[in-house]
């Protein structure tokens, strides 16, 4: 070994992409952006803000943002890689080879699976949790929230390390779920799955605390009198989506801690070597997998609940069943995970066994449809853009959900999956469930973090293109799949399949343009802030807690903590005459903010990218480092602080009279 | 055993396919049209399955719609009807869950029918809806051998194999044996039937029958590698003659394929091109299924054999040198050198021991008294 290596593992100038163009351009496009970013933040003197107000913020209304924007800088990422694709294949016929080799092709749909679930989906719905959980239950933070600040940037130093292969040595070209023997060490050699292992662990560690934290908000924080029936339905899905988390993100560590014992110890769980078991590795991954794409509906089901009942302007119909239809679903998801793998030799009633039981989890699905429509149902139905998306999700939802059910049947699956069909279906349902419940939520609960609303107009433009794009890009692609045409191809032989690529990249042009109306809407809103804006604090006639206090909230969130009397108890309390009290504030006891999580995850980060790089003494370094300043916060003993009531009452005075001004 | 079968009527097959398929006439949806009676079936379940589902789909999107007009704030005609405090019906709750339940009843005992019916490693009983299968028929065995990246086709009881070309006779049931070299494929044909993986040192199966004549293509569905996209192969359904003619001009190939023709076969190459061999060594498939086709392997089914009979001791530590099978960089199985010395493999070209499914003959003790 020489001392380079001693020094640098295997990281060398060769680990630089230079005979990659496209790669090279992105580069330099994105240094030359985060350097102007970069300047932009010097020059107008910002680290220090962003640094104590934001990055070391115990807040969870602030980290909750933090969340979102990391989920839409990685969305950004994510459907880069997927516009990509689109060229790519539709472009490679007869004879072409299109513009990406499969070294590259195969690491852009491997990143693309993975920053869309991990780095986009989960950001995106915890970041909405960690906002509104604490809001709607009354509760002025959550349960831990130096847990919480660690657990966001664990979940950002994840998202570093998948950019870092962007620019420094590969990513996996393995597919998402990364199955050896194809990912172990004899396979792929190279840095690829080293990056995806790490991403995920370390990301890992931020979303199961972040779970624990939630579920213990939940449990313990709730307002007096918010009895578990009595909690609003996003919070309950909250809550079911936790405990998935809990109980699934161990296995997949576990499993990628085999996976890296094959890889870096040479043991051999996963190998063909030694009697390893790489169909053991498919079943621990999907254990996890299933729950996974739980954990991400759950909470936007949650999201439909909120924003239909309150758009009707009436009670959410059938409550009960709605609580009882999400516990099964929590239960029934972990019972069904050999579905992704019926083609994989098991006998005829282990398929129909696991078939049957993904079908019984159509039945609460099919429920909480239901409930969601007899909630319209003698309504009187505002269109504002939330529920717009909600009646978009409503149609469209419900065709992928059908597509899924058909893949439950094995005989059926067996021509279907692995094919273009199975792509558009999980798109179906996690573009038409996750993604369009999160652009209900942003429109829902804009006002409440930032006390403007969103524009409108750019909002109808995002939804017509994003609607509209969504059938163009994924309709051709079930119609591929019954042409048994299959997923990850880089290039076609036959013709006749290209006119569908192209339609599908069509449809992919028009969402991007829905993303790019969504920006602007963003950005227009922001600049005319104050048409949009609104003192009330409950611009839609809310019927939950958060639209009790003001928009956006003041750091304590409740200056009385609310009493709950029913489920949509912010409605209740209208109805009932509620007046604001405007006297009797008391000092409020609040946790301190702390760079301690920002210094950990980045060691954590270091770690991992030492570990990619086999650079030992860092990582041992780093690991120590870790330990060593963990240790050193448990004799921390500044971690909480009153605010004096003076302040209190000036920011609840200031409130009373934008109301009055309102008014 | 004999299970209803799950398919279409035949009148409604005739008219239904053409209907769903008018709009999208000009292209070749091949699965919903395919040639072999399995995949056949297995259409007549995505479309029984789809009209089940349509059944309740339908009537909910039509009311999603119904009542997103109707009781919009805007229509006068839905302040009348406003009730903010409604919110349980009892009977509603019930028909609400009850009837997705009877749907999924229904589809569940159709899976279940179906699942065993159509389950690839039951022996077909069947040709066609009108035929069944004679039972004094062998069904014609076909052993598949994914490798980096092409396909190795064995057709043992005809002497031939083939690389990237599969050819069967019509109406003749076939047993395809299916394993992998390195790494997960899925060993596709979607004129035949549906796709079952090729996975490395295990072997799956599937029965399927093709019944007209027909070229096509067929292909690996689960990605494998740099090569992936290139691993298809020509899938070509006969009449009997005219498969007879082919198998005796495979036969005539000049290389015959032994355990030396296979590793070389096995590098990693792209786009490899159809080519013919005699079978040279009747073991070939077993050995790659255990993972010993090199000289100097130990059978993962030996092993297993020894581990039953309460494993080989500590002396056979030092064997483990046999038991390596993947190598680093490469998707190759090169390792002469490694295993220079290593006689373990009783299963080598021209052994005289039976290779792997059987290891009656070799208790634990003498695997392991071959060591010493």
């Amino acid at each position: 070994m020489t001392t380079a290596q001693m020094i640098f593992g295997r990281l060398t100038w060769d680990a630089f992409p230079w005979h990659e163009p496209i790669v090279v351009a992105t580069f330099v496009a994105v240094l030359l952006g985060g350097a102007a970013l970069v300047g932009a933040l010097t020059y107008f003197r910002l680290w220090g803000y962003l640094w104590k107000e934001w990055f070391t913020s115990v807040d969870h209304k602030k980290i909750g943002i933090m969340y979102m924007v990391l989920g839409l800088v990685m969305f950004l990422r994510g459907f880069a890689d997927a516009i990509m694709m689109r060229i790519q294949q539709a472009w490679a016929f007869n004879g072409s080879e299109g513009y990406l080799n499969a070294h590259h092709y195969d690491q852009v749909f491997t990143a693309h699976g993975v920053i869309m679930i991990f780095f986009v989906a989960m950001p995106f719905i915890t970041g909405l949790m960690n906002y509104i959980v604490p809001l709607q239950i009354g509760a002025r933070d959550v349960s831990f929230p130096f847990l919480n600040n660690f657990s966001f940037w664990m979940t950002t130093g994840g998202a570093i390390l998948v950019m870092c292969s962007l620019f420094l040595g590969e990513f996996a070209q393995t597919g998402w779920l990364a199955y050896p023997p194809l990912s172990g060490i004899d396979y792929s050699p190279a840095t690829g799955v080293d990056y995806y292992i790490w991403a995920l662990q370390v990301a890992g560690v931020g979303t199961t605390l972040s779970g624990i934290n939630l579920i213990a908000t939940i449990v313990k924080m709730r307002a007096p009198g918010m009895s578990l029936m009595k909690m609003p339905v996003f919070t309950w899905t909250s809550l079911c989506a936790n405990v998935l988390i809990v109980a699934s993100f161990p296995i997949l560590t576990a499993t990628l801690v085999l996976l890296s014992l094959d890889r870096y110890a040479g043991t051999n769980f996963f190998t063909n070597d030694f009697g390893g078991n790489p169909m053991m590795y498919v079943n621990l991954i999907w254990i996890w997998g299933h729950p996974e794409v739980y954990i991400l509906i759950l909470p936007l089901f949650g999201v439909f609940s909120e924003v239909v009942s309150t758009f009707s302007s009436k009670r959410l119909f059938g409550y009960t069943s709605m609580v009882y239809a999400t516990c099964t679903i929590m239960v029934l998801s972990y019972l069904v995970w050999l579905h992704h793998f019926f083609t994989m030799g098991s006998g005829a009633s282990v398929n129909s066994f696991f078939g049957i039981t993904t079908m019984i989890i159509s039945i609460p699905t099919g429920a909480k449809l239901f409930n969601w429509l007899f909630t319209m149902y003698r309504g009187r139905i505002r269109y504002e853009l939330p529920m717009m998306w909600a009646v978009a999700f409503m149609l469209t939802f419900t065709v992928g959900g059908m597509t899924g059910v058909l893949l439950a049947v094995p005989p059926a699956d067996f021509v279907l999956h692995n094919s273009l069909f199975l792509i558009a279906h999980f798109h179906n349902v996690i573009i038409g469930g996750v993604l369009f419940g999160l652009f209900a939520a942003i429109n829902y609960w804009w006002p409440k973090a930032f006390g403007f609303r969103l524009n409108q107009f750019w909002g109808h433009v995002s939804f017509w293109c994003w609607n509209i794009g969504f059938w163009l890009a994924f309709g051709p692609l079930y119609v591929l799949g019954l042409m048994g045409v299959t997923r990850r191809m880089r290039v076609f032989d036959d013709p006749s399949l290209q006119i569908w690529f192209v339609i599908a990249a069509i449809g992919a042009a028009i969402i991007a343009c829905g993303i790019g109306a969504m920006l602007v809407q963003f950005a227009v809103s922001i600049w005319k802030r104050n048409e949009l804006r609104d003192v009330t604090g409950d611009p839609w006639d809310g019927r939950t807690l958060e639209w009790a206090t003001s928009s956006p909230p003041p750091e304590y969130n409740f200056a009385f903590t609310p009493v709950v009397y029913d489920a949509d108890s912010w409605a209740d309390m209208k109805k009932n005459g509620y007046q604001r009290p405007l006297t009797g504030y008391a000092p409020i006891h609040m946790p301190s903010s702390t760079g301690t999580g920002v210094i950990l995850a980045g060691l954590a980060t270091l770690c991992g990218f030492s570990l990619i790089w086999y650079i030992w003494w860092l990582a041992a370094l780093g690991f120590a480092g870790l330990v060593a300043v963990a240790i050193g916060h448990t004799f921390n003993y500044k971690r909480d602080f009153y605010i004096r009531q003076e302040d209190v009452t000036r920011t609840e005075e200031a409130r009373t009279r934008a109301l009055a001004a309102g008014a | 055993m004999s299970l209803p079968s799950p398919s279409l009527p035949p009148w409604l097959s005739r008219r239904s396919v053409p209907i769903l398929a008018a709009p999208l006439a000009g292209c070749n949806m091949v699965v919903m049209n395919p040639s072999g009676d399995i995949a056949v079936q297995q259409r007549d379940l995505i479309l029984i399955s789809t009209g089940l589902m349509l059944l309740i789909v339908l009537p909910v999107m039509g009311l999603v719609v119904w009542f997103a007009l109707r009781y919009r704030a805007t229509n006068a005609a839905s302040e009348k009807d406003y009730d903010p405090d409604w919110d349980h019906s009892t009977k509603l709750e019930l028909l609400i869950w009850s009837a997705p339940l009877l749907i999924i009843i229904a589809l569940g005992a159709l899976t279940w029918l179906s699942t065993h019916k159509l389950d690839p490693y039951r022996p077909l009983d069947r040709i066609d809806s009108n035929m069944r299968v004679d039972p004094r028929v062998k069904p014609l065995t076909v052993q598949v051998v994914a490798l980096d990246w092409k396909w190795l086709f064995i057709y043992p009881e005809l002497g031939i194999a083939t690389v990237n070309e599969l050819a069967l006779p019509v109406n003749v049931p076939v047993r395809f044996d299916i394993t992998a070299s390195t790494v997960m494929n899925s060993f596709y044909v979607p004129e035949l039937a549906g796709m079952i993986y090729a996975m490395p040192g295990m072997k799956t199966q599937l029965h399927a029958v093709a019944n007209r004549p027909v070229t096509s293509k067929g292909l690996s569905a689960n990605y494998s590698g740099a090569g992936f996209s290139h691993m298809r192969f020509a899938y070509r359904a006969m009449d009997r003659a005219g498969f007879d003619a082919w198998a005796a001009k495979v036969r005539t190939s000049p290389v015959a394929l032994d355990r030396p023709v296979y590793l070389e076969l096995a590098r990693p190459t792209e786009k490899a091109p159809v080519a013919y061999f005699r079978t040279g060594d009747a073991r070939l498939f077993d050995a790659v299924v255990n993972l010993c086709p090199k000289p100097g392997q130990r059978c993962m089914g030996e092993l297993m054999h020894v581990d039953m009979m309460g494993g080989a001791g500590k002396e056979s530590a030092r064997d483990t040198r046999g038991l390596q099978y993947d190598f680093p960089n490469s998707h190759v199985i090169e390792q002469t050198d490694r295993n220079r010395g290593q006689e373990t493999a009783p299963d080598a070209a021209g052994s005289a021991h039976a290779p792997s499914a059987d290891h009656s003959n070799h208790s634990g003790a003498n695997a392991h008294a071959q060591h010493q």
